[in-house]
């Protein structure tokens, strides 16, 4: 993966003038601050190493750059999406150290040295992970502008909880916007992967006559807390 | 050519004479076994996207390339009186800056574009931003639609009405209509004698409902990519109509089409607002231009939300009659809607073309106030007209003491759509619906409520195709349609591989670029009626191609030889039999290409609307004045569906929007300022998934013998009738009507208690 970065090598006379505009906080100075010394960098651009789907990117990148853009902009990993800006609705999401954030709200500053992992992250050697390919099939996805942060947050419920029922897949992407409306078809593709539905669309045999069933594929986002135990026990001997 | 076609549906089939044009394969018979079109096929594009490798307009990098932004308005109503960029063009990394308003120019709404600036980064766009010098003389603004109406109001537009917009064209829009103040209108029409039809009338309802004002929110913002390679232009466009963004550059920079290039590889939604290159396009190539760079231009989302367009709002007020024996006899409709700096806010579609009504008297005005200009918005009219009309025939019916079904079939000339309401009353339970209302919580009633759709058939000639068999028996298509996230790019292919006889792996696909055959804008839900019949028309040529290469071979003429389920046989000798393969291998090492016009639609079909109904049933809590939409039934027709799958996946979209529109969606503008109050998306909600209800979806397939492949659209219709079901479910649920969407808490419980003091049958 190239770095994509063009043009900061070093600090210029330009980054000098426009620190001073733009961090007016920084008292005019512009000059990079020691990190060591104070636990901040910038305004100008600053050294930084992200690591991104294994790969280690050394990065100049100035404090003010979210880790979206930086993955968009600067490392061409174009399949994390900014949508809304500000959290508000997940299409950004990728996983620090396992967890779900959004990239517009980090700053690559924030996350140096963490282990990124992206849409990009999931697939191995040209095929597609189990929930990538659930959402293929069961067309999880239309226009896909919200999929990368659909299937990022589906995969963390998937690793948490191998058999998540409706209301706890719905719960899991309620930070993910879509505008398409492709809600139903997550709904269905999680449950592929979970082994609750077959490839046909249909049940899974084995779960066609389990006592849970009414409750499990209850419509009723309320029940998910009364069943999460029975099918946090499932998933772990599953 | 006429051809003996069979049409109808439901199993009951007439035959009829059809003309069809010359070269065009006959429409689909009904006996037609099908080996992959109308099954459930995953979209060929679902592995990019899921992977994160399909590459969206917005996505583009060029070697070089130059982010730009633009500086809006914040004042409502002004004259810019001067512009300084000098202060921009002079900051770190800025290579380009231009004036989009000029000094003397007006500002009609606060987000208006004034200027925009090329530079080396996107942080770096936004600093120099802040450095242009705009003055500013502030006027005079009003932004709601009643403020608007009044006499003394600010005017909107003081000289004539000029906004262009995807919804149309304010000064086409205004020939030939008079206007007073902000107010267009009113534009006319009917059939029959209204007053006559209400003293025929035994019951006479009367009403007005109020729907807001929606906002697009593709997720997927506006803009393009320009680069300029000496005289020609390429552009990454993010637009449902990559040759209207083609033809308008032209216009623009006067330069031939040819030498603009188009393309859309994938696309982040547009629900009708993405036509055209629009100011911010124009921009960017300008902008690129000066800067010998290319340059990116996609909004951010507050702009998306305030500049790119909106469904106007309506004020409906409605009075309808019917006689005793359940007959609508009368109705007149008046319309007002602001679609802020532009017109196009018509809700009558719904009410001259769902029921039978012999007298119909409808008036609409088009109200300007100081906001975006409106767009079209997937089905423009219709769901705002839809609730108002359906609100309507539930309020007769109720005054007649029937059955709000029994009155719409009594009413519905399209036995289409009487049938899909036999088929969802059947899944919903309608007949059980009242002894459902009460649950075990006395606070906790539940409604079923019903809802009719009905779109036009708006395929028609004018697009192109080229299908090409190679020699290995692959087959390739090129087709210039641009997939929105319908699923067009599949739609194409399995056309292709049905008609060829193929399996679907042995077609090539390449769409979204303008230097291929034309393909239609998608808008209107045409892309199918438009495309499909285009592909089949080439692939059909095309295998008459190849038939003509097998003739040769056998000496006999190409009449007698079938290309068909993958073998090339010639009639009356079963000796004379290829495979799909053999046959291809006589072909020259061109292989045989035809490119082909879609044809006109047939002559003598069957004319019809395109209809659908839908079925809610909500839980509402009188208490809060929550209302959770527990399951949706949606029946529809589109024709024939191409792909299962993928209709499924639209229709739930469209209902999920509608239901978003229904409940929650809502632009917020400041009476004070002016400015858009909710302009992201923890504000300006829309429906998530915690909000979907259960959806079944089921699909009356429909044999028109309008066109080769008995395709109709359906992105449009499938949101039409949403609100009005899930509006009348609620008002069942409560005993009182809704008149307001969305229907907040507030709304709930101002009807609950309305009623309460009325002595309602609550």
């Amino acid at each position: 993966m190239s770095d994509g970065d063009e043009n900061r090598g070093g600090f210029t006379r330009r980054d000098l003038v426009r620190g001073t505009l733009v961090g007016a906080i920084a008292a005019g100075t512009g000059a990079k601050v020691a990190k060591a010394e104070t636990g901040s960098v910038g305004p100008g651009p600053a050294p930084l190493e992200l690591k991104v789907n294994g790969a280690v990117h050394k990065l100049s990148i100035e404090p003010r750059v979210t880790l979206v853009g930086a993955l968009r902009d600067r490392l061409g990993l174009t399949g994390t999406k900014s949508v809304c800006g500000r959290g508000a609705c997940g299409a950004c999401t990728v996983l620090v150290d396992g967890t779900a954030v959004c990239s517009c709200l980090t700053l690559a500053h924030e996350v140096a040295g963490r282990e990124i992992t992206t849409i990009e992250g999931l697939a191995a050697d040209g095929r597609l992970s189990p929930i990538q390919q659930a959402f293929v099939e069961a067309d999880a996805l239309q226009c896909g502008f919200c999929t990368s942060g659909m299937i990022m947050s589906c995969k963390v419920l998937l690793d948490r909880n191998p058999k998540p029922n409706r209301g706890q897949i719905r719960a899991a992407v309620a930070g993910n916007l879509c505008r398409c409306g492709t809600y139903p078809h997550v709904v269905d593709a999680v449950e592929r992967v979970a082994g609750i539905r077959t490839a046909d669309g249909e049940l899974a045999p084995d779960l066609r006559l389990s006592t849970l069933d009414s409750r499990l594929f209850s419509n009723d986002p309320r029940v998910a807390s009364a069943t999460l135990a029975a099918l946090e026990m499932d998933g772990e001997e599953a | 050519m006429s051809e003996k076609v069979r049409i109808g549906f439901n199993g009951e089939f007439q035959t009829k004479e059809v003309k069809v044009a010359p070269g065009d394969p006959a429409p689909w018979d009904p006996s037609k076994k099908f080996s992959i079109l109308g099954t459930r096929v995953p979209r060929l594009d679902g592995k990019a996207k899921a992977s994160g490798e399909a590459r969206y307009s917005i996505d583009v990098r060029l070697p070089g390339m130059l982010y730009a932004r633009i500086l809006r308005s914040p004042y409502a109503a002004a004259t810019v009186k001067s512009i300084d960029l000098v202060p921009a063009r002079t900051m770190p990394g800025v290579k380009a800056a231009l004036v989009l308003t000029e000094p003397g120019e007006r500002i009609r709404f606060a987000g208006q574009e004034v200027a925009a600036i090329a530079a080396d980064s996107p942080d770096r766009v936004d600093d120099a931003l802040r450095a242009i010098v705009v003055a500013y003389e502030p006027r005079p603004f009003v932004v709601g639609i009643e403020a608007a109406e009044k006499p003394n109001a600010p005017l909107v537009f003081d000289g004539k009405a000029e906004s262009k917009a995807s919804a149309g064209d304010v000064e086409e829009r205004a020939k030939g209509l008079a206007r007073k103040g902000n107010v267009l209108g009113p534009r006319p029409s009917g059939k029959g004698d209204v007053e006559a039809g209400f003293r025929e009338s035994d019951v006479v309802v009367e009403a007005t409902y109020y729907t807001q004002v929606q906002l697009h929110t593709a997720l997927e913002t506006h803009g393009l990519v320009a680069q300029w390679e000496g005289d020609n232009l390429n552009v990454w466009s993010s637009t449902q109509g990559i040759f209207g963004v083609r033809d308008d550059l032209a216009e623009a920079f006067k330069i031939p089409a040819s030498r603009i290039r188009v393309i859309t590889e994938y696309m982040g939604g547009g629900f009708g607002a993405k036509f055209g290159p629009r100011i911010e396009g124009i921009a960017a190539a300008k902008l690129a231009r000066e800067a010998g760079a290319p340059v990116k231009l996609f909004l951010d989302r507050k702009e998306e939300q305030t500049a790119t367009g909106n469904r106007p709002s309506s004020v409906q007020w409605i009075k309808a009659g019917a006689t005793k024996d359940g007959k609508l006899k009368a109705l007149h409709l008046i319309v007002h809607g602001t679609g802020g700096t532009n017109g196009g806010t018509g809700t009558s579609g719904p009410a001259k073309n769902i029921y039978d009504c012999p007298n119909l008297k409808i008036e609409e005005y088009d109200v300007f106030t100081n906001a975006g200009p409106s767009a079209a918005f997937r089905a423009p009219g219709h769901p705002q007209g839809a609730f108002a009309l359906e609100a309507t025939m539930d309020a007769l019916a109720r005054k007649l003491g029937m059955d709000p079904l029994e009155f719409r079939m009594k009413n519905d000339p399209s036995e289409v759509r009487r049938e899909e309401f036999r088929i969802g009353a059947e899944k919903i339970n309608w007949t059980t619906r009242d002894g459902r209302r009460a649950t075990k919580d006395p606070a906790i009633v539940r409604g079923v409520g019903v809802g009719a759709a009905l779109w036009y058939n708006t395929g028609g000639p004018g697009p192109r195709a080229t299908v090409t068999l190679n020699r290995d028996g692959s087959a390739e298509v090129e087709h210039g349609v641009q997939d929105l996230g319908t699923g067009s790019r599949t739609m194409v292919a399995i056309v292709a591989a049905e008609e060829l006889g193929l399996p679907l792996e042995k077609v090539s696909v390449r769409i979204g670029d303008s230097r291929m055959p034309f393909g239609p804008a998608s808008g209107g839900s045409k892309t199918t009626p438009c495309s499909a019949p285009t592909i089949r028309r080439a692939a059909h040529q095309a295998k008459r191609g190849l038939a003509a290469a097998a003739a040769k071979e056998w000496k006999i003429p190409a009449e007698s030889v079938a290309v068909d389920g993958g073998f090339v046989t010639a009639s009356g000798d079963p000796a004379k039999r290829l495979s799909w393969i053999e046959a291809c291998k006589l072909l020259p090492p061109s292989g045989v290409a035809v490119t082909a016009d879609r044809a006109e639609n047939n002559e003598g079909a069957w004319k019809r609307f395109v209809a659908g109904a839908q079925f809610a049933e909500v839980e509402v809590d009188t208490e809060t004045g929550k209302v959770r939409v527990e399951r949706v039934v949606a029946v529809h027709d589109c024709g024939l569906a191409v792909n299962a799958l993928t209709t499924e996946s639209q229709i739930q979209g469209g209902i999920i929007q509608g239901l978003s529109y229904a409940l929650f969606e809502d632009r917020v503008l400041d009476p004070a300022s002016g400015r858009l109050l909710n302009p992201n998306v923890e504000e300006y909600k829309i429906a998530g998934s915690l909000d979907c209800p259960d959806i079944e979806t089921v699909l009356v397939p429909v044999w028109e013998g309008v066109n080769n492949t008995q395709s109709t659209g359906i992105g449009e219709p499938a949101t039409v009738p949403t609100a009005a079901a899930i509006a009348n479910a609620v008002s069942h649920a409560i005993g009182a009507p809704i008149t307001r969407l969305p229907i907040t808490p507030e709304v709930v419980l101002a009807a609950v208690d309305a009623a309460r003091s009325k002595g309602g049958r609550s």
